[in-house]
């Protein structure tokens, strides 16, 4: 059986996560082959998941790791009623 | 993506927290910071609430740290607890605005990608820049919350399909539906865009 391209894009999420059936994956590897098509949507497809789970693309805005500290501080011990408070650790870059 | 370091044993960390040196909490959620706060930003879309449902995410999993049973990984328990969260204020907000946040749009039918003739791989350094980072956080939060969430917690967070259909209480093959229609929504918007921001060829323009 020949697969058309539409065929094929709705299995480019399984062949991503590698949970195609073994036949119906040789299927569409026959057709990646030959389909330039096909071979660029689930390249680009590919590549668009790497970059999107890339940790550089959320940057932490600053002071969030102070902030959450100091009030992660007054969680635990409860309020700071003048005692001493902790400092919040340097951030680790 | 962020790994924690392999020689950190949290189930210990937990152990001990538990059993009265609460100051060590500081320390088990340090290298789970940004992805709570990149899970929060996705889902909340602005830097002020992600704040805020990152820090409420933290101290509702400190107050529920006994819950944790090591059934599943900390971060995956953090992550679902900050989704959580995420949803509670969404949902708090669509009530104020009247505006659902449930709608499946168009569910049945198929997404077409953007045709291409070819793919030049585009380098990871390209999220330096920050024209290409906005691009990508655009995306995401540009899809449907159904498809938002199963993206998210699958390729952002990095999630099994089972964890994801627990997380989001959902069966393993609905997540795989929703999962390939994210996937595909993405590239259509994306594609397109990434291939024009980095051109293969600088071209001088007087030559």
């Amino acid at each position: 059986m020949v697969l058309e391209c539409r065929h094929v894009w709705d299995y480019i999420s399984g062949y991503l996560d590698h949970s195609l059936s073994p036949e119906i994956k040789a299927m569409v590897q026959e057709h990646l082959e030959h389909c330039e098509i096909c071979s660029a949507i689930l390249d680009s497809t590919r590549n668009i998941l790497v970059l999107t789970a890339d940790d550089r693309v959320f940057e932490l805005p600053v002071g969030f790791s102070e902030r959450l500290h100091a009030r992660l501080d007054e969680e635990i011990k409860g309020p700071p009623e003048g005692q001493e408070v902790d400092e919040a650790e340097p951030e680790q870059r | 993506m962020t790994v924690a370091p392999p020689d950190r044993d949290e189930t210990a960390m937990i152990e001990s927290i538990l059993a009265g040196d609460t100051e060590q909490y500081h320390e088990l959620i340090r290298p789970h910071e940004r992805n709570v706060y990149k899970m929060a930003l996705s889902l909340m879309k602005n830097e002020a609430d992600a704040e805020d449902v990152a820090q409420e995410a933290f101290i509702k999993a400190f107050r529920k740290l006994a819950d944790f049973r090591g059934q599943a990984r900390f971060s995956t328990w953090l992550i679902s607890i900050t989704l959580n969260e995420a949803r509670g204020r969404l949902r708090r907000q669509a009530t104020a605005r009247t505006e659902s946040l449930d709608r499946s749009p168009e569910e049945g039918s198929t997404i077409s990608p953007a045709m291409l003739r070819d793919w030049r791989e585009i380098p990871s350094d390209a999220v330096e820049r920050g024209e290409i980072r906005e691009m990508l956080q655009m995306a995401i939060g540009n899809l449907a919350p159904l498809y938002r969430e199963v993206f998210l917690l699958r390729d952002v967070e990095d999630f099994s399909i089972e964890e994801t259909a627990v997380a989001l209480a959902i069966t393993t093959s609905n997540v795989k539906v929703r999962l390939h229609r994210a996937r595909m929504m993405m590239q259509k918007e994306l594609a397109p865009k990434l291939k024009q921001a980095t051109p293969k060829r600088r071209w001088f323009p007087w030559s």
